[in-house]
Formats: C-alpha cells, structure tokens, sequence
C-alpha cells in the first residue's frame, strides 16, 4: 500500500506524496469503520436493529459496514491500484470525499441514535468507540486536491462482461430498495440512516462518474435493460416476506406510474396539469361502478378487461372534455382550469348520493367492497405459490400493476421519441415557432393532455381493486396521503422532468419517506414545499436530470457534444430523445 | 431571370393596425416562382409584422394573401402546410433540442404518423422515421451543419443557429420561403455564404421573399425590390431601379422630402398611440383594438 503507484503529472513529488498519505488514511480509516461492525456498539437489544453481537454486523451496522468498504476501495482506486481504476472515471478525489463523509455520517448518526435514545454514553460498547473513531479517519479524504477530469472513454469490454455488469447492477439495485423498504417501520433510525447511507453513496458513484458510464452502458443495450428491469421488477415480490413490505411495493408502483404518466403532460408537452388525480380518481370510480360490487349502483360486473378498457375511456372523455376548451388558450387557463376539475370532480363523488344529487356514488361514502379480481381463475385476493414462494394478495397486484407500468413506459418512450413526442418538446420549447413550423399545437396539446388522462384512468381501475374501496377525499389536490396531484407533481419535479426514471424515484422516495418516517407525516406538506425549494434552487432539473434540461440549468457543464462520439457508421439513426 | 411569371403568393391589400398604430397599409405584393424578392425599410416600417401576416401568426386586419391562387388561411401551422415557411428575426430554435431533432421538427407537415403508429411502430413508422432523418441530414449537409447533428440548437455560435432555421423552414418542402434578416449578426464572410445559400435554394424551385437590412446583400440576390415605409409600399423594382431612387435614400437616411408617405402618419400615429394607451386605461379590457381603430379612422 505504501508503493506510490500514481504517477500524477504535473504535481510536485511532495504534493504527489502527501495525497498518496491522505489516500491511505482513508482506506485505513475505512478498512476501521468495517471491523468496528463486527464488534458489539451496545449492550441492549432495545436499540433498534439489535447491534449488540460480536462477530457479525447487524442492523444499521450494515450500513457502516458497506459505506466504510466502498471508502476503503474507492480509496485505492485513487491510489491508482490496478484493477480499480475503472470506478473513477471522472475523477477520484469528490467521490472519495463523499464516501468518506457517507460513512463518518452513518456511523456517527447510528451512535449518536444509540447515546441518545438509551440515554448516554455510557451505552456504547467498546465498538461503538472503534466505529466512532474509525469512520472519522477518513475525513482526510476532504484535505485532498480536486482531480475532476472529462470523462473518458471507457475501454471496450467484451459484450456478455457488459451485459453481466446491467444485470449485477440491476441486482444490487433491487437489494437496495429492498433494504429501504424492509427496514423496521416503528422506528424511525434505520430508515434514517438508510437515506443518510444511500444519498451520500449515490452522490460519490455520481461525481465518480461510474453513474454516467453506466447509462452509457444501458443506452448501448436498451433491450437488455428493459429486460434487466422488467425481470427486478418482477422479482421484487418474490423477494418479499411481510404483506407491509408488498402493500409499499403495489402502492409505490402505482404512484410511480400514474406519476409517469403526468410526465407525459407535464414533462413533455409542458402543460402544467394540478388534477391530474382526479383522472386517477374517474378510472378507480368507474371499476368500482362495474366491478359487481354490492355497494355500487350498477348492477354489473364487468370482466376486468373491459373495466380497464371503461375506466380507460372515460378518462379519455374527461381529458377531451376539459382539454378542448382550455388547451385553445395560451397561458395558465390550463393549470387552473384543472385545478377546479380536481376540486369539482372531488366534490361531484361527494354529492352524488341521492340526496344533494343523483344516486351514483354513495357520497361521501364511497364505494365499498370491491370484490377481488378475478383473471382465467386466478383469484387476486389468494395467496399463491409461485417457484416455492408464496405471493399474497398485494404481491399478485403487484404484478397485475407491473403490466401497467410497461404500457405507460412504453407509451412514454416510443411517443416521446416519434413525430408526436418531438411536436410536444417543441411545443413545450416555443409555442409559435412550432406552430410556425406546421404542428397544429391545439391537436397535439389535446393528444398529451388526454393521453396523460388516459393512462392515469387505467391505473386508477387497479387501483380501485387495490383499495377494494374509493372514496372522494382520495382525490384531493394537497393532502398528507397520496395520491394527490401535488404529491404527483412533486415527484416529477423532485425525480426529474421528461424522463421515465425521475418519476419512478421521485413516487419512491415521496411515498417511502413518510410511511417510514411517522413522526415526518405531520410535517409532509410543509417537508414537501421545503423538498421543492431547494430542488428548484440546486438541481432544478430534478434528481434524474433529461439530457437536455442539464444543460439549460448549468451552462457551465458543457455536455453539448454528445459524452462519446456517435458511431460514424450509422450516425443519423442514433440521437436519442430522452425527453 | 425569371423563368415563368405564374405568382406563387400574392398579397393584395394587406393592413395590419395595432389599436391606434397601423403597422402595415394597404401593402400588395407578388412572389413570382424561380424569384426571390427582397423587402426592405427602415426599422419598424411593418416588414416583420408584414411576415406575420403572411404566415398566419397575425390575422390581418384587412386584405387578403393567396398562395399559388388558394387564400391562405390565417393559422400558421395551415399556412406552412399549404407551402410557406419562415425564419424568425430573433432566432426561435428549440433550444434544448438538438440540431437534427429541430429539423425533425420541422418536417412535420410532410410526415403523417400519429401516436398510434408511434405506439405500434410499424414498419411503416419505421420507414417514416429513417426518410424523415434523411432528408433532415440532407438539409443539414446542405446548410453545412452535418457534423453538428447531435448538438443541442443553444450550443450553436450565432450564424449557424441562423442557418439552422433556414434548414429547419426547408424541411417542410416549401414553396416559398420568407426569411426575416437572415444574415444579422453574421460577418462578411458568413453573409457570402448565406447568400450562395439563398441562391441555392431559389435553384431547387423554392421562391424566396427575404427581409434584410445589408444592401449589398439585397442587390445582388434580388430580382425585385420592394421598400416600406411607415407601413406603406415606397417603390418596387429591380435592384438598380430602387437604389437610385433618391426617395429610398432619404427614408434610410431620415432627411424629409416632399410627399414622403411617413410624414403626416408620424404625427396621426404618435396621436393615435396616446389615445389608444389611454381608452386602454380607463376602459381596461373592452378597450380591445377594434373600437380603438374605429376612433382613429374617424380622425383620419
Ligand atoms: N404585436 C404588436 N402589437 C403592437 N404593435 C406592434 C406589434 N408588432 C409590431 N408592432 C409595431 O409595428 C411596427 C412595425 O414593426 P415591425 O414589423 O417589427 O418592423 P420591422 O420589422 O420593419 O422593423 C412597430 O412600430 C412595432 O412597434
Ligand atoms: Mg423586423
């Protein structure tokens, strides 16, 4: 280790020198905070997770566990170890700093957690002491000089190697949200630590620049990742063991969608759409209408595919029928006019219950006991068992949902890369210049917006089976449970603005948060608006930025040139609108 | 130099009046094919709000504009897809969009696929995208952008975003372009090659009207010349005819001359301008144009 093996041009031997010190420190300090997991922190199982075993890690120790591993080994890479060099693509020292801040805050988060929930010091085991110490060794990483540097090109891998690093890292993704959706809800430590772990760790895989070559990598082989995804997605059920775990999967993977398909209208298009849930709202009602339940006062039962196909085209008439007047308008009619379609439509379901208007919807009341579906025999409601284990109810919904989600990534994807999609970005970029270039902006505003309708319609039919009960105060404009159009709004402008993984993250994270965190839900709106600002004023582009609006926020990092050269053989075919 | 004298547009009486302002009197104006016609005038003498008029994006107040003998009608997404297209004076790109996906853009009033065929992604989708990117990379070669393609429009210097329109208004296969000051902003050896352009496009059949204030630029590229000012027609006539016309240099230069079209207007114009900011003010938003004019005819 003490081999200076960097040979970095341009510094003197002696800078040269002291970096190569502060780098071994690092993996020193990180290699510390790793056997510190392995002794006991404290002598009580009352603390979350349990870390009071010597031998093996557990808990939140995790956590420390992986963080002061990946310090260790980003460490090396910057000491240019052979072999490593590959995690550093853009540069070591910003990655290196923020795993070593990643692990000093979980570690210290974790013991701090135990002092003060068990009341003192006293409580930390010798463990505690070497896992405080060790995971502050690090923090010589921040001394370090910066060492950004443009993104290389990466040397070529055979392709099945290529193919092998989507699907581990579509693996590790998936043990990844596991973890966050199986830590302990009661309590609030480990699903802390978790987002203080994750957020820090993702950040220094970013400004490594591992992230940027890996959607390179996903761009080369677009159909193995799909595949790669759709197949995580699938397993994800399979992987759980707790109903709570699968009712946060189905949920999440709802929102998710219904925000993607707000994304087609908002991102896109540009259409600021604020009752959009109240599309979600016409699909889940017009299911439970037809769905044979003893509540509802139609007195038909549909099979599910023509309940989909219903609840599909009635949105599609609200979204026409609200679209068409307002969309001739340039200006904000649209975002209020929406605004009071969530309002009325809300407020419609309430009164629709024979007494102040006609009996539809039981008011206020809802429409309850939905029964569950039922597909060639395949009871939604049962636990079956698949390859040994056992899906329960959510998880078949789940499932049922995850086709949804591929419709509206597909529709996503191939209409934002067509004809149409262009006419909606430009659009969105200059209204006139677009209509002077022959798209009839009416018409194609009209498609997105009852697009956007649409699909929200259809999931609102799983929806409906999912709750097995609607009732109108689901649908509001802002409230603390989702879904509601802010809550939708939100995680498109937190995940990131016409792309199909910032709505996927931002419904995550906006949904996961405060069912972890319950001391957070009375706070959720004020947290949101806090979420907001700060979003707008560092990365308003949202966490997964599309390629484009990266470059209209920060001018300074000019990525205008494509990150590799176009393969010159077919170079017209390949510009790729993300957006 | 022109081949046959079949009018490709003809504007007849076109008037554009802004509340009290009337941008554009009463202007005719012929576009012949194989032509390319040159419009110029001072600052503000209407030429752009001209353009608009044209291509839709205003509705003139009165007059008429026909299109190989079709009226056009004043929406500009049907006018482009009748056949005319346009640059803008203050560049319009899709900033954020890269150079060959703008083009893209602008093919499509030529290209009929709909969401559903992008959502099925026929063959027949398929065959649409590859043509369409064709003849994008085509005009791009053609205004010598290629090799900028995958460029976002924003990251363009200056005199190729220019170009970058004229592909872009090119990619609808239009009969007659309008290009408004198409070489500002561009240095003498960029203004040579917007005009080698030009003239290439007049070759493959596209009529060309162009706003521009370079008058070397202006006299070598046109057959005919039309000048306005203050809204009104000065003259037309061939490049040598206008620019010996001493009324044409007394407009650019500003010295007044007996009978010069401006002169009464200015007056009536500023006139009208106070009165209609104030009916505007105390009657807020029934102050609408129309009654404004109304009143300012009166006083005429
Ligand atoms: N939308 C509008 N509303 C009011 N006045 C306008 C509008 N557009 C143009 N004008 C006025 O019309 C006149 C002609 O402008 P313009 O056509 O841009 O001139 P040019 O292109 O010849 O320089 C100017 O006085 C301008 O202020
Ligand atoms: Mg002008």
């Amino acid at each position: 280790m003490s081999t200076d093996t960097s040979k970095t041009t341009g510094e003197s031997t002696d800078t040269g020198g002291r970096a190569t010190m502060l780098r071994a420190i690092t993996a020193v300090g990180g290699l510390a905070s790793v056997v510190s997991t392995f002794l006991a922190w404290t002598w009580t199982d009352e603390f979350p997770g349990d870390l009071t075993f010597n031998g093996y890690p557990g808990g939140l120790q995790i956590l420390t566990l992986v963080l002061g591993l990946l310090t260790t080994v980003f460490a090396l890479a910057a000491m240019d170890l052979r072999g490593l060099r590959w995690l550093t693509p853009a540069g070591s020292t910003q990655a290196l700093r923020l795993m070593a801040l990643g692990t000093f805050a979980t570690t210290w988060f974790t013991v701090i957690a135990i002092a003060v929930d068990l009341g003192g010091l006293a409580n930390w085991e010798p463990g505690a002491w070497v896992a405080a110490i060790g995971s502050a060794i690090p923090l010589a990483a921040l001394l370090l000089p910066n060492d950004t540097r443009p993104l290389k090109r990466p040397a070529e891998l055979p392709s099945w190697a290529e193919i092998l690093i989507i699907a581990a890292v579509f693996a590790i993704g998936l043990y990844v949200v596991n973890y966050g959706i199986q830590t302990d809800p009661d309590h609030p430590e480990p699903f802390l630590g978790y987002l203080i772990a994750v957020g820090f760790a993702a950040a220094a895989l970013f400004k490594a620049g591992i992230v940027a070559r890996m959607s390179a990598l996903t761009a080369k082989y677009r159909s193995v990742t799909l595949l790669a995804a759709l197949v995580t997605a699938v397993a994800f059920p399979f992987t759980q063991d707790k109903a709570s775990y699968t009712e946060l999967g189905v949920n999440i993977l709802i929102f998710a969608t219904v925000a993607l398909g707000l994304n087609i209208v908002v991102g896109l298009a540009g259409l600021l759409d604020l009752g959009y849930v109240a599309f979600l709202g016409v699909g889940a009602y017009t299911a439970a209408l037809v769905s044979g339940s003893t509540s509802s006062t139609l007195d038909v039962h549909f099979p599910f595919w023509a309940a989909v196909i219903a609840g599909a085209v009635v949105s599609l008439i609200f979204g026409v029928v609200i679209g068409a007047p307002t969309l001739r308008l340039r200006g904000d009619y649209l975002a209020i006019v929406t605004l009071g379609f969530g309002e009325i439509f809300r407020l419609a379901m309430q009164n629709m219950d024979g007494v102040s208007g006609p009996s539809v919807t039981n008011g206020p009341n809802g429409i309850p006991n939905i029964p569950p579906l039922e597909i060639f025999g395949f009871n939604f409601d049962e636990d079956h068992t698949v390859l040994g284990r056992t899906l329960d109810s959510n998880a078949n919904y789940f499932l049922l949902m995850l086709l949804v989600t591929v419709v509206v990534v597909l529709v996503f994807s191939r209409a934002g890369n067509s004809r149409i999609g262009r006419a909606w970005v430009a659009i969105r970029e200059d209204e006139t210049a677009a209509t002077a270039m022959g798209i009839n902006g009416f018409r194609v505003k009209l498609i997105a917006f009852a697009l956007g309708a649409t699909l929200a319609g259809v999931a609102g039919t799983v929806w409906a089976h999912v709750q097995t009960t609607v009732v109108p105060e689901q649908y509001v404009f802002a409230g603390p449970v989702p879904p509601n159009s802010t809550f939708l709004l939100a995680a498109v402008i937190l995940g990131g603005m016409g792309t199909i993984g910032g709505p996927l993250l931002g419904a995550t994270l906006l949904f996961l948060i405060p069912k972890k965190l319950e001391f957070f839900q009375d706070y959720q709106l004020l947290a949101f608006g806090i979420a907001l600002i700060l979003i707008m004023r560092f990365r308003p582009e949202g966490i997964i930025p599309n390629r484009r609006q990266q470059l209209e926020y920060h001018e300074t990092d000019q990525l205008d040139a494509p990150d590799q050269p176009q393969l010159s053989g077919n170079a017209v075919g390949v510009t790729k609108a993300e957006a | 130099m022109t081949t046959t004298t079949s009018p490709v547009l003809s504007a007849s009486g076109v008037t554009m009046r802004f509340g009290g302002l009337t941008a554009v009197r009463s202007v005719d104006l012929t576009v012949n094919s194989g032509e390319i016609v040159g419009l110029i005038g001072p600052n503000g003498a209407g030429k752009t709000t001209f353009f608009n008029c044209l291509t839709g994006l205003y509705v003139p107040t009165e007059g008429n504009v026909t299109y190989q003998g079709d009226i056009l009608p004043p929406k500009p997404h049907l006018v482009t897809q009748a056949g005319v297209a346009r640059t803008f004076q203050n560049i319009r790109l899709f900033a954020n969009m890269t150079v060959l996906e703008n083009v893209l853009v602008g093919r499509h009033t030529r290209t009929k696929e709909g969401l559903w065929s992008a959502l099925l992604r026929g063959p027949g989708f398929k065959r649409a995208e590859a043509a369409s990117k064709e003849r994008a990379m085509e005009l791009l070669e053609f205004t010598g952008l290629a090799d900028k393609a995958d460029h976002l429009s924003r990251n363009l210097p200056y005199g190729e975003q220019r170009k970058l329109e004229i592909a872009r208004a090119l990619a609808s296969d239009p009969g007659l372009l309008l290009l408004d000051e198409p070489t500002a902003g561009m240095n003498p050896q960029e203004t040579r090659a917007t005009e080698e352009l030009v003239f290439a496009i007049r070759d493959q059949g596209t009529a060309v009207l162009v706003i521009e204030h370079d008058m070397r630029f202006i006299f070598n590229l046109c057959d005919r010349v039309t000048v306005l000012v203050q809204g009104q027609k000065l003259i037309e006539g061939t490049p040598d005819v206008v620019q010996s016309d001493e009324r044409v240099i007394a407009a650019y230069i500003g010295t007044p001359f007996e009978g010069a079209p401006g002169d009464d207007e200015v007056a009536e114009v500023e006139a009208a301008e106070a009165e209609a900011a104030e009916a505007q003010q105390d009657t807020g938003p029934s102050g609408t144009p129309k009654s404004t004019t109304a009143r300012t005819e009166d006083g005429q």
